[in-house]
């Protein structure tokens, strides 16, 4: 029985440094963009961020808290010796963990999903046998990693060329982006919360019915609409500022609208990366629990709670400052073009919360600014950075592997 | 932590390139205060006029580098990175030819013709004027980038560079009144004053022939 509590108590304490590492850093790309085209102040952003991260993890993060639990490796090979696998997902929490340290440390860019995954594929094919893995579940997280950013990019190409067309490109923009910005606020709320309902909430003990779906994600999505246009109605010329900058209140209008993209996205990025953290200690849980390796164990709730708390401690400990300074850094994703950016990403990474995928919601996010720039949106983007961005994960899942190989050896000698 | 997202975006040329014609403008718009002391005769203040265009036609030099430096080949645009760097070229022309005239009429301590004086301050001011507008089109560059180069937007550029065109037309026809006006006294002056005199119009002339070239510059962004 101690050995179990140790367990638990080790798995805990890594997943919950994986959701702190998680909010101090990867929360600053959903909430950066709105606060660098002060639609949000630094505070404002922060509280929009632990809400909706929390609600994002709690609500919609089942799906795939499921997959990194349970998905990857095939726990029947485990049924005489389930210690393999808490070895093997302390070992995998470690490891990314300590690769995500070491590549923060020296600026490479790399993803906590791809780290995670790579880790669990790692232990699972080294240290208990090839056959352990999931190959067929393993290929299509793999093609979801590149489908990602492809769609999210897609959408945002779309979104921001509709933009250009029906708002940028007119005599009267401000007119225009008034009566269009509420349709944009329906279809963002609308989105998220249907595929939210759909989803995520049969992991919380709600199940509705899809006409019952719809209903809901149509009102929320209306009054979330009606809102914003009561906001937007508010918004009065800036003669003087316009002077020097034509589209600026229309931009302003766009940032009532980029509030609510930046709760999508924090909720998008709390569904899908509160996984990386929570997962393994899922999984880790329900063995210690139980003794035995259950597929059938459902998971418990106060997990993710654990893993939201995490991510809005890391927020707010240090996550603030990331916010700040990347918020400085992409000044040329002006509400308009960052808006289309965010809700093509949190479109996408919803999705993929809703079927349990685990993605980057990082490279999701910078396919969605490609997108924009490709709708000839954006001033310049750096294409080597792109390149090193996509790269990156060719690398980082052989290091979180082998650091995953190696920690697993270590735990099995020393742990009881 | 290297944030991934904050580092995808270039630095924009954007602001910088605005930032650019308005020095190459101010620059432009010294000649006026410089030519109301050379007529005067007051070198001193000439002099002190002559040094503040030379800062800012460095200033100018040194941004058009910086912008230069800042646009490397990797960088994914709404349009050419060439037509860009051929934009802040045509931009720095201007405080060029500023400099080049500045610096004849007070190395010689040429007097401007009585006659001429108010003839060519005219077309001096003209110039300037040229430079003028030519700034107040490039600063429409951030909205063209906004609107993707299309609609509205590329209207009202379109009309300042036509605009541009009408004011680069009008000096044309004073430098050409000018110089008439010039043929007729020449016989009375100092050769060699009379053929630095030519100079300094022509010099002055191509003030507003490269604010024009930015427009030119400006049409070809819009093209794409």
């Amino acid at each position: 029985m101690e050995a179990e509590i140790v367990y638990i108590i080790l798995a805990a304490l890594f997943g919950l440094f994986m959701a702190w590492g998680i909010g101090a850093n990867d929360v600053a790309n959903a909430m950066a963009t709105s606060v660098g085209s002060k639609a949000l102040t630094i505070k404002q952003a922060i509280v929009v961020a632990a809400v909706f991260e929390f609600l994002g993890a709690v609500l919609a993060g089942g799906a795939v808290t499921d997959t990194v639990r349970k998905g990857i490796v095939d726990a029947n090979l485990l049924a005489d010796t389930p210690e393999l696998l808490v070895y093997g997902m302390l070992a995998a929490l470690l490891a990314a963990g300590t690769w995500l340290f070491i590549a923060s440390k020296n600026g490479w860019p790399v993803s906590t999903t791809h780290s995670i995954v790579g880790a669990i594929v790692g232990f699972a094919a080294v240290g208990i046998g090839v056959d352990a893995v999931k190959w067929s579940k393993v290929g299509t997280i793999v093609m979801s990693w590149v489908a990602s950013p492809l769609t999210a990019g897609f959408i945002a190409y779309l979104i921001y060329q509709s933009v250009q067309r029906l708002i940028l490109r007119q005599d009267d923009p401000l007119e225009k982006a008034k009566r269009y910005v509420p349709v944009y606020m329906f279809f963002a709320a609308f989105t998220i919360t249907l595929v939210t309902i759909l989803k995520g909430l049969s992991h919380v003990g709600l199940d509705l019915s899809l006409r019952e779906a719809y209903a809901y994600a149509i009102v929320i999505a209306l009054a979330i609409a009606v809102l914003g246009a009561v906001v937007i109605r508010r918004i009065k010329p800036d003669k003087k500022a316009e002077k020097h900058a034509h589209f600026y209140t229309v931009e302003r209008v766009f940032g009532v609208l980029m509030v609510i993209t930046a709760c999508g996205m924090a909720f998008a990025h709390g569904s899908n990366d509160v996984a990386n953290a929570i997962g393994p200690l899922a999984a880790v849980i329900s063995v210690a629990q139980t003794g035995v390796i259950t597929s059938k164990a459902g998971l418990p709730f106060w997990v993710l709670m654990l893993g939201g708390a995490g991510i809005v401690i890391g927020l707010a400990t240090y996550g603030r400052h990331v916010i700040a300074t990347v918020g400085k850094k992409i000044t040329q994703l002006t509400p308009s073009r960052g808006f289309a950016a965010e809700l093509a990403a949190a479109t996408t990474i919803v999705i993929a919360s809703g079927t349990g995928m685990p993605i980057s919601t990082t490279h999701t996010l910078v396919g969605a600014v490609l997108g924009v720039g490709i709708a000839r949106g954006i001033e310049a983007i750096d294409l080597r950075v792109v390149a090193r961005i996509f790269v990156s994960w060719v690398v980082t899942i052989p290091a979180g592997a082998f650091l995953a190989i190696v920690f697993f050896y270590i735990f099995k000698t020393i742990l009881p | 932590m290297a944030n991934m997202l904050a580092n995808i975006f270039g630095s924009s040329p954007v602001q910088p390139l605005e930032k650019h014609i308005g020095i190459a403008f101010s620059c432009a718009k010294q000649l006026r205060g410089f030519f109301a002391a050379a007529v005067a005769g007051d070198w001193d203040k000439a002099a002190s006029v002559r040094d503040e265009i030379e800062r800012l036609e460095h200033e100018a030099d040194d941004l058009k580098k910086e912008i230069r430096l800042r646009l490397p080949k990797s960088l994914f645009m709404p349009v050419p990175r060439e037509d860009l760097l051929e934009l802040v070229l045509v931009q720095d022309k201007i405080a060029n030819r500023t400099k080049d005239v500045s610096g004849i009429v007070l190395g010689r301590k040429m007097q401007i013709p009585a006659e001429i004086a108010d003839q060519f301050i005219d077309f001096v001011d003209r110039n300037i004027d040229a430079a003028k507008q030519a700034r107040k089109s490039v600063r429409e560059l951030d909205e063209l980038f906004t609107a993707g180069f299309r609609g509205a937007e590329v209207e009202l550029v379109t009309a300042l560079i036509e605009e541009l065109d009408l004011i680069e037309t009008d000096t044309d026809e004073k430098q050409a009144s000018l110089r008439a006006a010039l043929f007729e006294i020449e016989d009375t002056l100092n050769p060699v004053d009379a053929v630095f005199m030519y100079k300094v119009i022509e010099l002055t002339g191509e003030i507003a022939d490269m604010a024009e070239r930015v427009g030119r510059r400006l049409e070809l962004l819009l093209s794409h």
